[in-house]
């Protein structure tokens, strides 16, 4: 039934030209498809506002002290981001982070694992959580919210009951402690964004000569190039304000270079945006957010899907867990507790995830939780208290909320959804 | 016109417990022809179909494909004879371009990686086989699309994996009139290749329009397998709400009293 009988009965096609592909990409945005777009434009509003108030915002140190404080929630929001894909919600991500992040400390501490023992029991715990979770969701049909929110009270049980009531158990392995207190060498900050640079550029133009030879539409290659010099603009950029000396005293120890977390986010960014947008299991997490019945009759496991996303949200929290443990140089009775749920949920929706399923990408997390990170840093800056940063951060969720409610009314208006 | 039957149903019965949907249903599709399957709500055209496409399994008589005895017993089974369903709601993703979609579940793959390119390119050269213009871009959002147009994707989606038979439950019963038209060219272009397609429709101007024969069902039996220049409007309308339209159809039911049935009809009113 693939009988082409002339070229001209293909479907029009039309070559695009850097102004049409603008012009669509706008069309798209009007139309309700707006992606990340808000939490770009806020994070650019936020960072000159915070500037402008307080130099020291843009000062190396601080720009540096954004990534550890920012990665932990990032990475639980990149799990979350899966289980959002479907229309779930993990709320027992935080305190399952909290219970990974535990399990590493207290088998270091004291069980004598060093942390390459230590550190995969932990990501192993979060596997066997998300499983669980997962299990009860699909197999039992429990909806999430109550599965997930049984596993906040229990998990947050589970993490006093290995603390024995409440102590706090450090971390010494210098191996755990770098992850998110330590700095990459400047040379090697320079050679990771260089390497970072010319792979983007590489995937880029492979998918262009890719599309080329087989006669199918491309991106024009202004908007290629600008892409690829946008990506190479900002990680320079960011690597040369980062490999500044930061330390107050140079002579006694030198504090340099990218730290440690940006690249590990980096990897893990790439690792799951490659996963959802170029497997065919990607592909299944959308088509299950965006139509089950559809994706069960073209023979998509659904339910092992569903459980899978959960195993990944879970594992993605053990991460944020180890790294918030190697932040605070410990682990007690709050870690994953207060907020870091919330900020998590947060930063996916402020990024552009949609609450509603079948919309969203890891890079979301990302900026959302980047967002996050701003808005505390520069309000703890300015001098304001916790309680105003909550209320600060609950406005620009409600914003991000709305945004994505608003875009989907919309997007089935102009009959995009 | 071919002569033998691509796909040949023969005795069906189908009971769900006590209640029994089938009895004896026959129906014939041949290759390059349009097989309209018409009969009224709760006739037994969808347990038919699902009988055909291996969701349901039949309780007694066979099933031939290409002069070969069968057995479906999975929609996987109908999938590799080549006997696709397009359902009344489409089962289209949204959030998934119009490649994506057709590709759904089957995705092209060289080693982990997704092979968009030639997805893209089978899709391209799918819809062209159909004739399809109407789309602007292999890359549009499915939410983006018309009617008309998603009922098209659902098509070529049927009709991309070398399918022989493709059956459509309803496919204009949403459409205006303009779509309506453009889908029913789809219909006929199908057969015009060769296919065997099976039309569930209530519309007797879309039966009409693009049949060749028409089979109807009554209370779960077949009434009539007519081709459709042999036969008027009214009488397909009688074979339907009666299952029976002068000489065609099911023999009238015996006298009242045979079956426990009283005759309430005013005499006279029957033909």
């Amino acid at each position: 039934m693939t009988t082409t009988t002339s070229s001209d009965a293909q479907v029009k096609v039309v070559k695009p030209t850097v102004a049409s592909h603008l012009h669509d990409y706008w069309g798209r945005v009007r139309g309700g498809d707006i992606g990340s777009l808000p939490a770009v434009l806020g994070l650019i509003v936020l960072c000159l506002v915070f500037g402008i108030a307080r130099p020291t915002f843009f000062s190396a140190t601080n720009f540096a002290n954004l990534f550890p404080q920012g990665a932990a929630v990032i990475f639980i929001a990149m799990g979350l981001v899966f289980v959002l894909l479907l229309g779930e919600i993990d709320l027992s991500a935080g305190f399952a982070s909290g219970v990974c992040g535990a399990v590493m400390a207290l088998l270091m501490a004291d069980h004598g694992w060093s942390w390459y023992t230590a550190i995969p029991a932990a990501l192993i715990t979060g596997l066997v959580i998300g499983f669980v979770l997962g299990f009860l969701v699909a197999k039992l049909g429990i909806p999430s919210f109550v599965v997930t929110l049984a596993g906040f009270l229990a998990f947050q049980g589970i993490l006093l009951v290995l603390l024995s009531g409440g102590k706090i158990v450090s971390i010494r392995e210098t191996f755990v402690l770098s992850l998110a207190n330590k700095n990459v060498p400047a040379v090697w900050s320079w050679i990771l964004a260089i390497i970072a640079v010319a792979a983007y550029a590489g995937v880029q133009f492979l998918k262009v000569r890719n599309r080329a030879v087989r006669g199918l539409v491309t991106d024009p290659m202004g908007i290629v190039l600008a892409r690829i010099a946008g990506l190479a603009v900002l990680l320079l950029v960011a690597v040369a304000v980062l490999t500044k000396e930061r330390s107050i005293n140079p002579l006694v120890i030198s504090v340099k270079g990218v730290p440690i977390v940006a690249p590990i986010i980096a990897v893990v960014l790439v690792v799951w945006t490659f996963v959802l947008g170029r497997t065919a299991y990607g592909r299944h997490i959308y088509a299950v957010g965006g139509n089950t019945e559809g994706a069960r009759r073209a023979g998509i496991p659904v339910d092992r899907i569903r459980i899978s996303v959960f195993v990944i949200g879970s594992f993605m929290a053990a991460i944020g867990g180890i790294i918030a443990a190697s932040r605070a140089n410990s682990v007690d009775p709050n870690s994953g507790g207060s907020n870091v749920l919330l900020y998590a949920v947060g930063a996916a929706v402020i990024g552009g995830t949609s609450l509603f399923g079948g919309k969203g990408r890891v890079f979301d997390a990302v900026i959302g939780g980047a967002v996050i990170a701003v808005i505390d840093n520069g309000m703890g800056l300015m001098g304001f208290s916790s309680g105003t940063k909550f209320i600060f951060t609950g406005l620009i969720l409600l914003l991000a909320a709305s945004v994505d409610a608003l875009s989907r009314r919309r997007a089935s208006a102009t009959g995009n959804r | 016109m071919a002569a033998t039957p691509l796909l040949e149903l023969r005795g069906i019965d189908k009971s769900f417990g006590p209640v029994q949907v089938l009895h004896d249903v026959g129906l014939s599709v041949y290759p390059g022809e349009v097989t309209a399957l018409v009969g009224d709500n709760g006739a037994g055209k969808s347990t038919l179909v699902k009988c055909i496409s291996g969701i349901y399994t039949i309780d007694a008589g066979t099933v031939t494909f290409d002069g070969n005895q069968v057995a479906v017993n999975s929609p996987r089974d109908a999938a590799e004879l080549g006997i696709e369903v397009v359902y009344q709601d489409l089962a289209l993703c949204d959030n998934l371009d119009i490649v994506q979609n057709m590709f759904l579940g089957r995705e092209k793959k060289r080693g982990l990686v997704l092979d968009e390119p030639t997805m893209e390119q089978m899709a391209g050269e799918t819809l062209a086989s159909l004739s399809v213009r109407t789309v602007k871009s292999l890359r549009q959002l499915v939410a983006s699309l018309s009617g008309g147009q998603r009922q098209t994707v659902a098509i070529a989606k049927a009709v991309l994996w070398n399918s022989r038979v493709v059956i459509l439950d309803e496919p204009t019963a949403a459409l205006g009139v303009a779509q309506t038209a453009q889908v029913l060219e789809l219909v006929r272009r199908l057969a015009d290749n060769g296919l065997g397609v099976v039309l569930i429709s209530h519309n007797m101007n879309d039966v009409f329009a693009v049949s060749d024969r028409i089979v109807a069902l009554y209370l779960g039996r077949t009434a009539a397998q007519v081709k459709t220049t042999d036969v008027t409007h009214s009488q397909v309308v009688e074979l339907i709400t009666a299952g029976r339209s002068g000489t065609i159809g099911l023999p009238p039911e015996k006298p009242a009293g045979a079956a426990g049935f009283t005759d309430i009809t005013p005499p006279g009113a029957d033909a």
